[in-house]
């Protein structure tokens, strides 16, 4: 999950009010407090966190290794937001009893935005990239979040209409739509076909670590297209092969269906961009490799 | 990027070390499981002190447990609301000094059975001829375990029957019958209840019994009105039965004083203990809770105070299915096991091992969770423990029993259940959003674990090499020198699957020394008497206690295993009563049986 961003204009029409500026926040700053407001919200009502230390390390890890690969090859400090929402992702989703799943889970999320990269875009969800390897190579030591909410109405509530509002705010939205649509529909397939109560499979989207994942790892402005129609379409074909990964029985469904589907339309987007530049060669919006990695 | 060819190599090199982590530790982790192969008799003997041979069918014993069957509404998930009722006790039901073995199944109309102990190595089912076979008769409910306790303190160790129905009180008559009491006890007409422990909570010198609910009590499971009887939460959930605290009239009757002296809350309790662990005499309560977190309560002999927060455990909710305590550390201080659920890629929740914290005692002592340091945290679906010193070598060691549901052995359910676990409390709660079982397993066909300690805070699990290598779903276990030969054996309840007993071989070279307290002042069974033997420097805590690990009881003789040639400086008591007696003169290899100065 790196944090969502939405185009600034280079040149504001008119300046706020001082104490509007005052009020109004950075969109970077949003889904970084949320989050964190989840995390605190969830631990101190209903204890969430394998351990703070171990939460605390993969964000310090991840801010770590984002400064440190930025300097490198960036050459300069990078704004480590992005690099928190993905520790504290790491931190809140991975279970494990180790210290290092946690460090290494982290790391690889960061560097293989700097490794993992195409025409200057990573290809990769940083925190689905670095959870699912662990995940997929270590699953003796390593397991997602299986702690709720409390499992009660409420909770469930305020973060599903919390969540909603800031994508909403970051327009992005529709992704989140999309994708909650298409579970939704696909849940009424898989029980059909498996023969199974329709809200055994409509339960892991009430859980919370689909709202992580619906409110911050499919929302990701970077590692999606560009398009807002092909953004829905990401969304559905994520849920697509989630259902395929559900059917083959993968309890960690949704991460694996990010994992390959995230790439392959980020990679197919770049197809069809140099095919239209090929084609009638247009100016296109500078996203260089430095500014990609430091919008982050 | 800005850099060259030789940082982006070195960047490529890290990312693909960070790959090779997991990589090399997952391939070192099983050529150490393959590597902990079974070992010959003499091998193990020689490597580890002891050696266990399965002598269940030489002991002639033959008992197999069978799982109920309930309401049919529940039939697509029958296996995982089936999944307990066995149990083991060990008792000494007519006083003639050799342990025998009492163990529960749960179908309706199935019969429970005591073994008496022939001493010589063969043990015959006594519980028909005695009255205490035929308890899960139609309408009554089902067994899912039992203590013993001296209620009327005669000198015989009664039977409370624990079940889901109606519990059951069986008076002792001197080893020669048993008479069915629970009609005059005043017990509710029904419980849902896994675990119940004696003890003397006020140490009036009358044995006083806990009860933990596991459903709640309204619930027939053979009848139910409706199917949401599913706990609203796998980590929360307070929806389940509720504890009783049964304090001993003295002429028979019980009168239920929990939510009185402050034992609240609907919380799905599997196992309890009890134990002094603030030093001022009183017996508190560790309670293990299934979908939430444990509690403690300390006790001042008139009311017990939840301190699971205070004290440090009460944050992370697991799945507690046992409670047992050693001194693990030899440091006169008792650590809590307890298990939970750990299956690798899925659900780590890892058992925990709660030590009290340097510096803290009394009534501020806290807990921190030890199991991952010393390598006891990973078993599988665990249920019951118990430690015991099985090599005699002056450290506990500990049996782990693990293993939920084993049907197909290549079919899981693993991924619907934790598809629905996740849920909302109304999809959870209601048995019928449930998928079907089908036939599949969960946590199926795992081992068990032989840890034992190398007395430096490290464990080892030696299963295998020792020949503990059934694979049947372990649920109880309990430790006793069966043979009287100064070895402690292995008695393990299988759920829907053989009794087992383990005897234990080891080398006579570590020496031994086992007590049998009776208690004048105290309750006759010296039930929450302390033991610290002191011997070459080491000193050890043990206590007698009626009812631990999960639907368990050892025997009540204390056993330490003290290592080659040992000099015994003393052994000192601490009685319920408050007297505090201390012995010398002890030699190892020797049975004393002190009775309460009075």
């Amino acid at each position: 999950m790196s944090q969502s961003t939405i185009a600034i204009p280079a040149s504001p029409p008119s300046r706020p009010p001082k104490w509007k500026r005052w009020l109004s926040l950075d969109n970077r700053y949003v889904p970084p407090i949320f989050i964190t407001l989840i995390l605190l919200a969830g631990q101190l009502s209903f204890g969430i966190l394998e351990s703070y230390e171990r939460t605390l390390l993969a964000i310090a890890t991840s801010i770590t290794v984002e400064l440190v690969l930025g300097r490198i090859f960036l050459g300069k400090w990078l704004n480590v937001a992005s690099a928190y929402i993905t520790g504290i992702s790491v931190g809140i989703l991975l279970r494990s009893p180790d210290f290092w799943p946690y460090a290494v889970a982290a790391a690889l999320a960061i560097t293989s935005k700097y490794v993992l990269r195409l025409k200057g875009r990573h290809l990769f969800n940083p925190s689905n990239f670095g959870i699912s390897v662990v995940l997929f190579l270590l699953p003796a030591s390593a397991a997602m979040l299986s702690i709720q909410w409390g499992n009660n109405l409420a909770s469930m509530v305020v973060i599903w209409v919390l969540g909603s509002v800031i994508v909403w705010r970051l327009r992005r939205f529709h992704i989140s739509a999309t994708y909650v649509i298409s579970f939704l529909v696909l849940a009424v397939i898989r029980s059909w076909i498996i023969h199974e109560p329709w809200l055994s499979e409509v339960s892991p989207i009430t859980g919370p670590e689909y709202q992580l994942f619906i409110f911050f790892m499919i929302t990701d402005p970077k590692t999606t297209v560009r398009s807002k129609k092909g953004q829905c379409i990401v969304a559905f074909l994520v849920a697509l092969l989630e259902m395929f990964f559900r059917l083959d029985q993968s309890v960690y469904a949704e991460l694996y269906a990010l994992f390959w589907v995230g790439p392959i339309a980020m990679l197919v987007e770049m197809w069809l961009d140099s095919r239209r530049m090929k084609a009638a060669p247009v100016e296109v919006p500078a996203f260089s490799a430095s500014a990609g990695v430091a919008q982050q | 990027m800005k850099r060259g060819p030789i940082a982006r190599a070195i960047l490529f090199l890290f990312f693909a070390g960070l790959i090779a982590v997991p990589v090399v530790l997952t391939r070192r982790a099983s050529q150490d499981k393959a590597s902990a192969a079974r070992l010959s008799e003499k091998s193990a003997l020689a490597r580890y002190g002891f050696y266990f041979t399965n002598d269940t069918k030489k002991a002639g014993i033959d008992f197999v447990h069978q799982e109920p069957v309930l309401d049919k509404k529940l039939a697509a998930i029958m296996p995982e609301v089936a999944s307990l009722g066995a149990s083991v006790s060990i008792v000494d039901y007519n006083d003639d000094g050799w342990p025998d073995i009492y163990v529960t199944t749960s179908r309706v109309g199935g019969m429970n059975a005591l073994y008496r102990n022939n001493h010589n190595g063969t043990f015959t089912n006594v519980a028909p001829e005695l009255g205490i076979a035929n308890v899960n008769q139609p309408g009554t409910g089902v067994s899912m375990g039992a203590v013993w306790g001296d209620y009327n303190n005669d000198g015989y160790p009664d039977l409370f029957l624990i079940k889901w129905g109606k519990p059951m009180l069986f008076r002792n008559d001197h080893g020669h019958g048993f008479t069915n009491v629970t009609k005059q006890a005043g017990f509710p007409k029904w419980m849902n209840a896994n675990t119940a422990l004696w003890f003397d909570y006020n140490n009036d010198g009358k044995l006083d019994l806990f009860v933990g609910g596991y459903y709640p009590a309204k619930i027939n499971l053979w009848h139910l009105k409706t199917t949401k009887i599913m706990p609203d939460s796998f980590e929360y959930a307070d929806n389940g039965g509720r504890n009783y605290l049964f304090r001993n009239m003295g002429n028979g009757k019980f009168k239920d004083v929990a939510q009185q002296l402050g034992l609240t809350g609907h919380r799905w309790t599997l196992a309890s203990g009890a134990a002094d662990l603030t030093g001022n005499g009183y017996q508190d309560l560790f309670i293990a809770n299934d979908y939430g977190i444990d509690q403690l309560y300390f006790n001042n002999g008139k009311r017990f105070y939840d301190v699971s927060k205070q004290a440090g455990i009460g944050f992370s909710p697991k799945s507690g299915m046992d409670v047992s305590f050693g001194d693990v550390f030899n440091q006169g201080k008792f650590d809590i096991y307890v298990s939970n659920i750990s299956e690798p890629g899925i659900l780590l929740q890892g058992n925990n091992l709660w030590v009290p914290k340097d510096g803290t005692s009394g009534q501020s002592t806290q807990y921190v969770n030890m199991a991952r340091a010393l390598g006891i945290e990973l078993g599988g679906w665990s249920f019951g423990a118990q430690f015991g010193d099985f090599n005699n070598d002056g450290d506990l060691d500990l049996f782990l029993t693990n293993g939920y549901i084993s049907l197909s052995h290549t079919r899981s359910y693993w991924y619907d259940f934790a598809k629905v676990a996740s849920g909302n409390s109304n999809i959870i709660g209601d048995a019928k959003n449930w998928p079907a079982f089908d036939g599949r397993s969960l946590s199926g066909y795992q081992e068990k674990r032989v840890w034992i300690n190398d007395g430096n805070g490290q464990f080892e699990n030696v299963a295998r090499a020792v020949g503990v290598t059934d694979r049947h779903d372990g649920r109880a276990v309990a430790v006793a020198d069966l043979f009287n030969n100064g070895a402690l054996d292995v008695v393990v309840a299988n759920q829907n699957g053989p009794l087992i007993i383990y005897k234990n071989h080891v080398n006579p070279a570590e020496k031994w020394i086992e007590f049998r307290l009776e208690g004048t002042r105290s309750n006759r069974e010296a039930i929450g008497a302390e033991l610290t033997l002191y011997w070459d420097g080491k000193k050890q805590l043990q206590e007698v206690a009626a009812g631990s690990g999960f639907a368990a009881q050892n025997g009540l003789r204390l056993h330490f295993g003290l290592g080659e040639h040992p000099h015994i400086e003393k052994a000192v008591i601490h009685w319920p009563s408050g007297t505090i007696q201390t012995v010398t003169n002890l030699k190892p290899d020797k049975l004393y049986q002190i009775e309460e100065p009075k």
